[in-house]
């Protein structure tokens, strides 16, 4: 790993009383990159971009963001980072317009200055321009808190959870924003807790109670998971999922979407020929009309098979 | 940042900070009518001067002397007689139905008594269950018979001594021109501390705060930004209580009104400073509000001598008034309202103050801090 970037971690360690949120953190965040941070909540996301954006030092380790040390240097980070923290921070009183020439002001700047850059995103809002921030629908307020994090023009973009509590269409089009502006040059790190988000990025780190436990593009992360997968589909579903559990060479299944994620720990046989095993062990369970395929894994089996099948960990599962 | 830029940041925050006050509507109505309300409230209702006192009269056998006296009773304007009876038995229903505050008791034949210059006397009997109320009666009642004694011819006789009483200040002892400095003061502290501390600790509820952390806003830019606003509603605050006193009440104004503006300026200072420390060291609003109402309303009220006198607290709570700054404000204000005194006679008030203001701001900069732990 380089020691260069807009976002450099190294060994960051951060306590809160006797929890641990952050446990030898160490990742770099590369130039024009569009970085996320994936993990269930608790993960340690938060703290992270809070240490990120100079409001909590770490407690050993350390953690420079565009050449600055966080600790040292917060004054000098301070105006050349944009950062929207997971509530979107709002004055509900205020209009549209009013939120956000006070933060361009607050920046030392103004609206005019920053117009170019937040136009694609401001101009789809700028129609209720006049209307109160809290009477906005969820993906508004979004559009609206991303504008007033970008007014100054910022080197770094920090947002966190971003799509979270906004509808499926907004989220979309909140992801397409986020291309735009990375295409602009901007480096952007998020996070989220949807796995299909994280196909988005450039690469992502995986979270999970304050660790680390990947670091690389969502393809190669998919490529991480170390059994053949299958995905089965069939009916009915209870009855097909204590199959799967109860088949002797079951290594995990998990339910997605409409099918079941199932892996093998015959890992030296063919998938093929595991795919006709399963079929058949099922079909001697008088399960019929089942489908069994072959498929490549994604981000998500990935995280669940470094997560080690934790029980009772909760994964974010788009609605 | 430039320093233009930074006075343009902080305009924009006061500009901000105007509109939240300007939008609640509801608040702000309160807050602008509140000085008044309490003004006219306390002006009436809670009064320690007792007008309209039921007076009992227990005249066995009435006389000359006896009827001379209740006249003066009568006509004295803050005596009401609700009865008349022959023995202290027959009057003492009337205490227990809360019917009568008072009872006069003469003795039979008080003329004869008199007119042979064989002692005489009276009795007054007082409901005391208000004592300061109680007193006061009692007061005014023996003034009522003193006064008729001292016109009796012969009254001249003998060697007497008599006290020659004079009301400073408040020669009427209208109750009103001693609430209305601790009003404002109480208003102040309301909208000052208060109102500072949910206001700033409304922005941590919301996550605001951790953008404006984020930004290259100073604490003290914030800090500055938040409480300008509520000084201008707090002068407003002010001079509506005073014109109310004065136009309602017709409370004296004798001293400097510069000089009380600057004072009540001071003291919204110290409130504020000390909204702002509330906040830092509270996580929500509705911790923030309780905590600046048993913090500030509630020693400001009680020990500040704005309604129980200092003098007759116990060392302890005596000791403790030293550190309310309204108990510094109370002495300027009724200073300057009802003796027209000066820098000269308050220095050291302001003073107190000043310094106040200093120790409670520099502790409030320090718990603010630039991040979030």
């Amino acid at each position: 790993m380089s020691d260069t970037g807009p976002v450099v971690l190294h060994e960051v360690r951060k306590t809160f009383g006797a929890t641990v949120a952050l446990e030898s953190v160490s990742l770099t965040v590369r130039p024009g990159e569009l970085f996320g941070l994936v993990g269930p909540d608790g993960g340690g996301k938060t703290t992270l971009f809070r240490i990120l954006a100079t409001l909590l030092v770490p407690d050993s380790g350390t953690a420079t963001v565009l050449g600055r040390d966080v600790v040292r240097d917060l004054w000098d980070i301070r105006s050349r980072v944009g950062y929207m923290p997971g509530r979107f921070s709002l004055y509900p009183d205020l209009s549209v317009e009013e939120n956000l020439r006070f933060f361009a002001s607050v920046f030392g700047t103004s609206l005019e200055r920053g117009y170019d850059l937040i136009k694609p995103i401001y101009q789809q809002i700028e129609p209720f321009r006049d209307r109160r921030a809290g009477q906005l629908s969820g993906g508004m307020k979004q559009k609206l808190a991303l504008s007033c994090a970008l007014v100054h023009r910022p080197d770094l973009l920090l947002l966190d959870e971003p799509t979270t509590g906004v509808d499926a269409v907004s989220r979309r089009e909140f992801w397409d924003l986020l291309d735009t502006l990375q295409a602009s040059g901007l480096t952007i790190v998020v996070s989220t807790p949807y796995m299909d988000e994280a196909d988005r990025c450039d690469r992502v780190a995986l979270m999970q109670q304050g660790r680390v436990l990947a670091i690389d593009a969502p393809s190669a992360i998919g490529a991480l998971f170390p059994r053949p997968l299958f995905a089965v589909r069939g009916r009915p579903r209870t009855a097909l999922l204590d199959a799967l559990r109860a088949l002797p060479t079951a290594a995990s299944v998990h339910p997605f979407g409409e099918a079941f994620h199932y892996s093998d720990t015959r890992t030296a046989l063919a998938p093929a020929q595991i795919a006709q095993d399963v079929l058949d062990a099922l079909r001697a369970r008088n399960l019929d009309g089942v489908d069994v395929t072959t498929i490549a894994p994604g981000i998500e089996d990935a995280f669940m098979a470094l997560m080690g099948d934790a029980p009772g960990v909760p994964v974010g599962v788009p609605a | 940042m430039h320093r233009e830029k930074r006075l343009s940041a902080l305009i924009a925050f006061v500009v901000k900070e105007m509109r939240h006050i300007l939008r609640d509507r509801q608040t702000l109505v309160i807050l602008l009518l509140l000085p008044l309300a309490q003004v006219v409230l306390f002006g009436f209702a809670i009064r320690t001067d007792v007008n309209d006192i039921r007076l009992a009269v227990v005249d066995p056998v009435p006389d000359a002397v006896t009827l001379a006296l209740r006249a003066r009773f009568v006509g004295n304007g803050r005596f009401r007689v609700v009865a008349t009876v022959p023995t202290v038995a027959a009057a003492e229903p009337f205490f227990r139905r809360g019917a009568a505050d008072i009872a006069v008791v003469f003795q039979p034949g008080l003329a004869e008594r008199l007119a042979r210059g064989t002692g005489a006397q009276m009795q007054l009997l007082v409901d005391a269950s208000d004592p300061n109320s109680g007193t006061t009666m009692q007061t005014y009642a023996t003034s009522v018979i003193a006064a008729w004694q001292a016109e009796q011819p012969g009254a001249g006789r003998g060697v007497r001594i008599i006290p020659q009483v004079r009301m400073r200040y408040n020669p009427t002892l209208e109750s009103v021109n001693l609430f209305v400095p601790g009003l404002i003061a109480l208003v102040l502290t309301l909208v000052s501390s208060m109102m500072t501390a949910i206001s700033l600790s409304r922005e941590k509820e919301r996550g605001t705060l951790e953008v404006l952390l984020v930004s290259p806003l100073r604490p003290w830019q914030i800090i500055v930004g938040k409480v300008v606003p509520y000084l201008l509603l707090a002068f407003a605050n002010v001079v509506t209580a005073l014109f109310a006193a004065w136009a309602v009440f017709q409370v004296p104004f004798r001293g400097s009104v510069a000089l009380l503006l600057g004072a009540s300026t001071l003291y919204a200072m110290v409130g504020l400073a000390l909204g702002v420390l509330i906040a830092a060291v509270t996580t929500s609003q509705r911790a923030a509000m309780l905590f600046a109402l048993v913090g500030t309303m509630l020693p400001t009220t009680l020990l500040s001598g704005l309604i129980f006198p200092i003098a007759s607290m116990p060392l302890p709570l005596r000791l403790i008034s030293h550190i309310i700054p309204a108990r510094w404000f109370i002495v300027i204000a009724r200073g300057v309202m009802l003796k027209g005194v000066g820098v000269a006679d308050l220095w050291m008030e302001i003073a107190i103050l000043s310094l106040m203001f200093v120790a409670f701001m520099t502790l409030a900069i320090r718990s603010f801090r630039a991040r979030l732990d």
